[in-house]
């Protein structure tokens, strides 16, 4: 008995040794990187890949590039890919003048201005692509805000037209993505260094010519990320142009609609959408080749060490962009030196303007720009009239009493609800632990892993809602809620996986070692030490998330066929129409919504970001 | 008429209700080294800034080289800055960082070159010029921030804690490179630094600052051996500081009842004043105490608990407890293996009458 204890006690022990021993197997510490690559195989990968094979072989199975063919020679289309990037490209010269100087003023002000300034950014970000589309209708009509102003104070005699033509679409639209275009410069100018500035005046330097030599050659690569984020989403829009534009500005993801909605051609759509994804890819491309694609993840300035050696591409742009500078420098050298001649600075007080006064105020007028319009939607929900009008005729609560007592906005909003409530919950079952992997851990392809799950964001929505329509159509989830929650899903996953991401960056990893000393297993380190002190992150988390899923139209379009209808497809149903005041009630009240949900996730995010 | 490289005067800065510095004044010879020294939050950063042109004073005056420059910019200042992570532009070469500030005044491209080869010598580094900033080490990177600096002459050279982010090595390195640069260029130096012995060992004069003002200027020597209130006394170096109050008063001579006993001499320093009867404090550098064999004598003499004795190399430390309770310290030069400590043995403390600094008792400077 005794000895073969002993025996048993002494091969436990073998046992132990040999577990303890050896390192356990890399590919088992993946384990948290598995469901969402599952899922994302599953849900996007495989549904994009079989649109592409759909466009390329038809109903028939045998190869065909008709739906290609179709696409460059019928003339419709070349003018709706002309319209797509000119639009687009404009949009995206815009997004960059206008946020730059933002984003400057946010990189280079206190931290307490910084969050309070960025929320005014963020506020636009998050408020409903619809709702923001209605404001503009409310402004820009023939008698909406601004034309009733400018008459009301006689500088104009007939109402301009500023709506239903391409001023309408690029003030949407700019509107639109600038917030992008500021929080992608931003996350690049906040890695430089901010003693630059102060260094190169003390050796010598004016501002004109420290900006244009040292900051602006610092924030290009976030500049150029920037760039290309807005014109790639810019190439998937399709909300501003319908309702801000005329047929004219027509763009392609439209096109997709129209073949799917009226002339069901499926394998069509899909070529456009191929289309469009291989334009995005393209774009890519050329960015990766140019600047590299780390700069994309707010990895600020390239990080290739060494000797500064270039390639003769790269030597030759650095060489124009070196010149371009120094003029630039020169130039805005001249004009200080004649400001300074005529208000002639003396050094026994201190200056009435400064460059930072006159930013401040350029400043203030783009926000105002960006976060003022939605408001404007709020009185006009109360208006007594039938029409969308300014100013409203107050006040009576009849569009919102006829929002109640019609059942369709009910369950629409109950289903919204529901959906992005599931949509958030699965998207942090997947997301967190694949952010906690990707926070803690470094292993081979962690960029390209992290790719991976960024593509959804990147890529135009439209791609992905049309694949999902196929996919779904086989397994018959068109219509279901169920199919709307997967597909929210993959859109959600990102935003949840970086925010994790960014609250675990500010993470102190030695809390759960001291923990792990103190005899805690690791089960019971997560759940005692680690959650409770990122919870307000990962509230944050889940509430983006949410909003992500609940103010979605592009997949909502597709999939719900008419049949699991959500809010922002009810009121893009109701906008197709007849842009109502019943549109405005129904955008208050999401404004409202949305609006607390967002300083709540921003509430919960900073206190993450204190604690941790 | 002889004129300062640099002089303030009352400098004031506050932050809302927060007074970052005020009362500044301070000058600075041709040619000299001057260092503010004083802990964290202490307005040595923030006045530095205010003479770099960095930061607007709220009032007061700045005058470099006999102009006033209070509300200069920082390009007509004629200044240069080393700062405390070096601000060296990443995406430029060494050479071009270096050539920037000459750039900035017109100078021509062949000359450039010139100057920019001479400081890469100047600072030992010739061969870096075509590198990037971030494939140096950090205190290569040091050096080239130096060099940038000095390579237009500027009046003045103001350096904010450059050594902070390197190592303890390199640091003791550097604090000597600096110094050679300082005489072998003749230039005139206001540095940054919390580190007392970086300050002691390269200044001409220090500047102590605490609590948003100066505290005390003077030499190095002025500060260890004549600090003129117990911040001084307690930042500088290591120090006894007894509890006392004054007997009598003859001339500079006064003597003292000590809050553990005894009757102690003591000189005051001229400008200073006491009066019978004032609570004061007597410091004594515990170098300057020596533990007494039996039957010695000293000016001032103090019975004491013996606590320990630690061995710490060239010296040995005997800590001691005085009858009211104070701790005090002696540091003396090792003179052999230590015996067996006998706690709590009566030892006798002394000290001449010269080595003890008699100051006031609120911790303010006279």
């Amino acid at each position: 008995m005794i000895t073969t204890r002993g025996a048993e006690a002494k091969a436990a022990g073998v046992a132990r040794t040999e577990r303890y021993g050896r390192p356990g197997a890399a590919w088992m510490r993946l384990w948290p990187m598995v469901p969402i690559f599952a899922f994302l195989l599953a849900a996007f990968v495989y549904p994009v890949a079989q649109l592409l094979w759909l466009s390329l072989f038809g109903k028939t199975g045998t190869f065909t590039v008709e739906h290609y063919q179709r696409l460059f020679t019928a003339p419709v289309y070349f003018t709706v890919l002309r319209n797509t990037f000119e639009i687009a490209g404009w949009t995206t010269l815009l997004c960059l003048l206008g946020g730059y100087p933002i984003a400057y003023l946010l990189a280079t002000t206190t931290d307490r201005a910084r969050n309070s300034l960025i929320l005014w950014v963020l506020l636009p970000f998050w408020t409903s692509f619809l709702v923001r589309t209605f404001a503009w209708i409310v402004l820009l009509g023939r008698r909406g805000a601004i034309n009733s102003f400018l008459e009301s104070a006689g500088l104009i005699e007939a109402p301009l037209a500023l709506l239903f033509n391409m001023t309408g679409v690029m003030v949407g639209m700019v509107h639109a993505l600038m917030p992008l275009a500021v929080l992608t410069m931003l996350s690049v100018m906040e890695t430089i260094d901010r003693n630059l500035m102060p260094a190169a005046s003390t050796l010598g330097a004016r501002r004109g010519q420290a900006f244009w030599r040292i900051y602006f050659p610092l924030s290009l690569p976030g500049v150029a990320a920037a760039g290309l984020l807005v014109f790639i989403t810019a190439l998937g829009f399709f909300i501003t142009p319908a309702l801000l534009g005329s047929p004219r500005q027509t763009m392609i993801t439209q096109v997709v609609i129209q073949q799917v909605e009226e002339m069901l051609n499926y394998p069509f759509a899909g070529a456009i959408a191929m289309l469009l994804l291989a334009m995005a890819l393209f774009v890519f491309y050329l960015y990766d080749r140019a600047l590299g694609m780390t700069t994309l993840a707010g990895g600020g300035t390239q990080s290739q060490g060494g000797t500064g050696e270039q390639g003769p591409v790269a030597s030759a742009f650095s060489a124009i962009g070196g010149m371009l500078t120094a003029i630039l420098g020169r130039a805005t050298d001249c004009m200080a030196i004649l400001w300074e001649a005529l208000a002639a600075g003396k050094t026994d007080r201190p200056p009435r303007v400064s460059c930072r006064a006159v930013l401040r105020l350029g400043v203030t007028l783009l926000l105002v720009f960006l976060a003022a319009p939605s408001f404007f939607i709020v009185p006009v929900s109360f208006t007594t009239d039938a029409f969308i009008e300014w100013p409203p005729k107050w006040a009576s609560l009849q569009w919102y009493v006829a929002i109640l007592e019609h059942p369709t906005w009910i369950t629409a909003i109950t289903r919204s609800l529901i959906v992005g409530f599931l949509t958030a919950a699965l998207a942090m079952c997947l997301g967190a632990p694949a952010a906690f992997f990707l926070a803690r851990t470094s292993f081979l392809g962690k960029t390209a892993a992290m790719g991976f799950i960024l593509t959804p964001l990147i890529l135009p929505r439209i791609i992905i809602a049309v694949a999902l329509f196929y996919f779904y159509a086989r397994l018959g989830l068109i219509g279901s809620p169920l199919g709307l929650i997967l597909g929210h899903t993959v859109l959600a996953l990102p935003y949840v996986v970086i925010t994790v991401m960014a609250v675990l960056k500010n993470y102190d990893q030695r809390i759960d070692q001291a923990a792990a000393s103190l005899g805690a297993s690791p089960p019971r380190v997560l759940w005692h030490v680690t959650v409770p002190l990122i919870r307000s992150g990962l509230i944050a988390a889940f509430l983006f998330a949410f909003v992500t899923s609940f103010d979605e139209l592009t997949i909502a379009l597709f999939v719900s066929a008419g049949a699991a209808t959500t809010l922002p497809k009810q009121m893009w149903d109701d906008a197709i129409l007849k842009v109502s005041p019943t549109l405005a009630a129904v955008s208050t009240l999401l404004l409202v919504f949305v609006t607390i949900v967002i300083l709540a996730a921003e509430f919960f995010q900073r206190r993450a970001a204190h604690r941790a | 008429m002889h004129q300062p490289k640099l002089k303030t005067k009352d400098l004031r800065k506050t932050y809302g209700p927060v007074v970052a510095l005020t009362g500044a004044n301070i000058d600075l010879e041709e040619g000299e080294f001057v260092t503010l020294l004083g802990p964290s939050g202490s307005g040595k950063t923030t006045m530095l800034m205010m003479i770099a042109g960095l930061v607007q004073p709220d009032s007061g005056e700045v005058w470099i080289d006999g102009r006033l420059a209070t509300y200069a910019p920082p390009h007509k200042r004629d200044i240069g800055m080393v700062f405390q992570n070096y601000a060296l532009f990443p995406h430029l070469t060494v050479a071009e960082n270096i050539a920037f500030p000459l750039r900035m005044r017109g100078m021509g491209e062949i000359e450039i070159r010139r100057e920019v080869a001479r400081v890469l010598e100047l600072v030992q580094l010739p061969d870096v010029a075509h590198r990037l900033p971030r494939a140096l080490s950090g205190g290569q990177q040091q050096r080239i921030a130096l060099a940038r600096c000095i390579v237009y002459r500027p009046s003045i050279v103001l350096m904010d804690e450059p050594l902070g982010a390197l190592d303890k090595k390199l640091r003791d390195q550097m604090k000597l490179e600096i110094k050679r640069l300082h005489t072998e260029l003749g230039i005139s130096v206001l540095y940054v630094t919390h580190d007392q012995e970086e300050a002691m060992i390269m200044s001409n004069r220090v500047c102590l600052m605490n609590d948003s003002r100066i505290e005390q200027i003077g030499s190095p020597t002025d500060l260890y051996f004549s600090p003129r209130s117990v911040f001084a006394a307690d930042f500088i170096g290591e120090s006894n500081l007894l509890d006392a109050e004054v007997a009598g008063l003859d001339g500079r001579d006064v003597t003292l009842f000590g809050s553990a006993g005894g009757v102690l001499k003591a000189k005051i320093r001229d400008g200073f004043s006491v009066q019978v009867g004032e609570a004061v404090k007597l410091m004594v550098r515990p170098e300057m105490l020596s533990v007494l064999q039996a039957g010695a004598k000293a000016d001032n003499v103090l019975e004491a608990r013996l606590l320990d004795v630690i061995l710490v190399g060239g010296v040995t430390k005997t800590y001691a407890r005085l009858a009211d309770g104070k701790l005090v310290a002696a540091t003396g030069l090792t003179q052999g293996p230590l015996d067996a400590v006998e706690k709590d043995a009566s030892i006798r403390l002394g000290w001449a009458k010269e080595s003890g600094v008699v100051l006031p008792r609120d911790g303010s400077a006279a």
